[in-house]
């Protein structure tokens, strides 16, 4: 058709000498090709939190808040109930899980983000399981929440917690399956949620309340029978008192202050084992991403 | 006729049978049929709330059709999904690209996520990024980048997959008349270069133009279907403005010696005329008034638009917003009960 000629010459200069085309072709779906999925998904969490030095500064102000100067002030009100232990290391394992919680409920809300910027439609049209995308992020936030964790485990020894190698890595391994199972409980949530206020809100309503009710700030033993059963219920509960464990296993301490300090969560009189409880984390995490899968592969 | 439909050697890139789309009540598409040969640039003219967009999210596997069938590439949209998307680039019309990352980032990403051959994917971002001329900014983040250059990189991303088919929905939306017209450059350039076929949205008339054939919809139906000279054809008359030594005097003679009504129109005498070109030598000949200028303007699609649905393009689009504050205050109301 003559038309179309006189189109391409209004439309400017056609393209120079046809070059040879890369031509590319997209294969079918496989298991290598979620996994690049998953990912690429995962590396972009990376390159955001990278590019994002400020929130790498402003995160770490809340746990030098929580330990310097809470730890530091109220130390000496408590000096004698804590029987010789700092109480900075007395607060240290909670701390550390609630930075670790923070960062990865702020993972979870960049899918909020995606959402309202639209990014999250070029991924849910890729030619990919939308498994692969909650995947991807759960890995991705949980990534960089543990290395806002090892960052505060940095600090270990200003609070006269040893550096030594298994603890660190005992600690370090808790705090990364935290960070999963957080990420995946915001993921969860960020899939029915659309809007950043919402979402903040909701994350102020959780994250505070289980922060104070998991024993981060005190003992699990001896609390009034009300609050004692929300604290059993607390999953955070069972991130905290595990570290705790590991951690008064290594300071040189009498048997009183053991005794009072780390008491260890009960089930109705039965100890529970620090393994055990690692466990319910990670089983709790692995329940929320299903739901978090599911939720994202009902929706059209 | 429209030259696309006579070769039928290859099978239809797109082929849609009576496909509708309802949410709740509201009709958003009611049953339309076309098909799109492959290689062709097709238009989708029509009002904002036309249902353009639901059926460009239907042949994207974006949205369930209520009822009927399509097939894009030779794949059906709801049986197989998946061969669908790999075949297929879209252009959205809200952003989607991530302004914390790179050009280049952000291409890397979509080639990741469809599985693009790693060797490969360096020369084709290359090429992409050269051919929307955004190859010097490629290590810029997106965020620093005007609308115009966000457009132009989603194209690229569109591209990068080498789709048969590519989808844009309102590819020039919200941008100025020249950074339009540079984007459609592109976008015929790349077709050009690619031989692949373009389905798009708008509701610019002037846009149209671009098309081989367009369709037009107004609430949820197609209306008209043709290339865009053949649309305008039928609409018929050319409109004539002449500025003559005395306007009174002509309006009379063209009553007198061709029976044509001329007015008074922006200080010119104006009639409407089939084939404008051809009568302006026997104007000259017979008028017998002296002639100073002369202007032949061709229908343009909004007078398509008007002469297939009886109003503006305008008009339905305030109309069709009306409708659609309503069916949401209405779908609101309902799903609180």
């Amino acid at each position: 058709m003559s038309t179309t000629t006189d189109r391409a010459q209004t439309a400017g200069p056609p393209p120079a000498a046809p070059s040879p085309i890369a031509r590319v072709h997209v294969p079918e779906r496989s298991i290598a090709s979620e996994l690049r999925a998953i990912k690429i998904v995962w590396k972009r969490e990376l390159i955001r939190f990278r590019s994002d030095k400020l929130r790498m500064v402003t995160s770490l102000v809340q746990p030098l808040l929580f330990l310097f100067i809470l730890g530091s002030g109220l130390q000496r009100l408590s000096s004698t109930s804590t029987h010789g232990v700092n109480l900075k290391t007395f607060i240290y394992p909670g701390i550390l899980c609630v930075s670790v919680m923070f960062t990865a409920m702020f993972s979870a809300a960049s899918i909020v983000w995606d959402r309202e910027f639209g990014f999250l439609r070029e991924m849910m049209v890729a030619p990919i399981r939308r498994s692969s995308i909650v995947i991807g992020k759960c890995l991705g936030g949980a990534t960089v929440a543990g290395i806002q964790g090892a960052i505060v485990i940095c600090l270990a020894g200003f609070v006269k917690v040893p550096y030594a190698p298994v603890l660190i890595l005992e600690i370090l391994a808790l705090q990364l399956l935290l960070a999963f199972s957080i990420t995946a409980f915001g993921v969860m949530v960020a899939a029915r949620i659309t809007q950043m206020q919402a979402f903040m809100g909701v994350m102020q309503m959780v994250v505070m309340p289980m922060f104070f009710i998991s024993g981060a700030l005190f003992p699990v033993a001896g609390l009034p029978a009300w609050l004692a059963v929300l604290n059993r219920f607390d999953p955070l509960t069972y991130a905290v008192d595990p570290m705790r464990k590991l951690i008064f296993d290594h300071i040189h301490t009498n048997p009183l202050a053991q005794k009072v300090l780390n008491p260890g969560v009960t089930w109705f009189g039965w100890h529970v084992p620090g393994l055990l409880e690692a466990g319910m984390i990670l089983l709790l995490g692995i329940g929320m991403l299903g739901i978090a899968i599911w939720e994202f592969t009902t929706t059209e | 006729m429209p030259g696309a439909s006579d070769h039928n050697s290859s099978p239809p890139a797109i082929s849609v049978k009576s496909l509708a789309k309802s949410y709740g009540e509201v009709e958003a598409v009611r049953g339309v049929d076309f098909d799109v040969e492959p290689g062709e640039v097709f238009g989708f003219l029509g009002p904002n709330g036309a249902g353009k967009t639901t059926t460009i999210n239907m042949l994207c596997t974006l949205a369930k059709p209520t009822s009927g069938s399509a097939t894009v590439a030779g794949h059906d949209v709801v049986r197989e999904r998946d061969d669908v998307r790999r075949n297929i680039g879209l252009v959205f019309q809200d952003p989607t690209l991530d302004g914390y990352l790179t050009a280049e980032q952000n291409l890397r990403l979509h080639a990741e996520l469809y599985g693009v051959q790693s060797n490969l994917v360096p020369a084709r971002m290359r090429q992409v990024l050269d051919m929307v001329g955004l190859w010097e900014r490629k290590d810029s983040p997106v965020a620093t980048f005007s609308g115009g250059m966000r457009r132009r990189l989603e194209i690229a991303r569109g591209f990068l997959h080498s789709p048969r088919v590519l989808f844009l929905d309102e590819p020039t939306i919200g941008l100025d008349p020249q950074t339009r017209r540079s984007i459609w450059t592109y976008i015929r350039e790349l077709k050009e270069a690619e031989d692949i076929t373009i389905f798009l949205t708008t509701h610019y008339m002037d846009e149209a133009e671009w098309c081989d054939r367009i369709a037009i919809m107004d609430h949820g139906q197609i209306v008209a279907l043709d290339s865009p000279e053949v649309l305008k054809a039928r609409v018929g008359a050319d409109t004539v403005r002449i500025h003559t030594a005395d306007d009174e005097a002509a309006i009379a003679a063209l009553a007198e010696h061709f029976g044509l009504e001329a007015t008074m129109s922006e200080g010119a005498v104006t009639f409407r005329v089939p084939a404008g070109e051809e009568f302006v030598p026997r104007l000259f000949a017979e008028l017998g008034v002296p002639i100073r200028a002369v202007n032949v303007s061709r229908p343009t699609l909004d007078d398509v638009f008007m002469s297939y649905t009886g109003t503006s393009i305008r008009d339905a689009e305030e109309d069709s917003g009306k409708a659609r504050s309503r069916a949401m205050m209405q779908m609101m109301s309902g799903g609180r009960r």
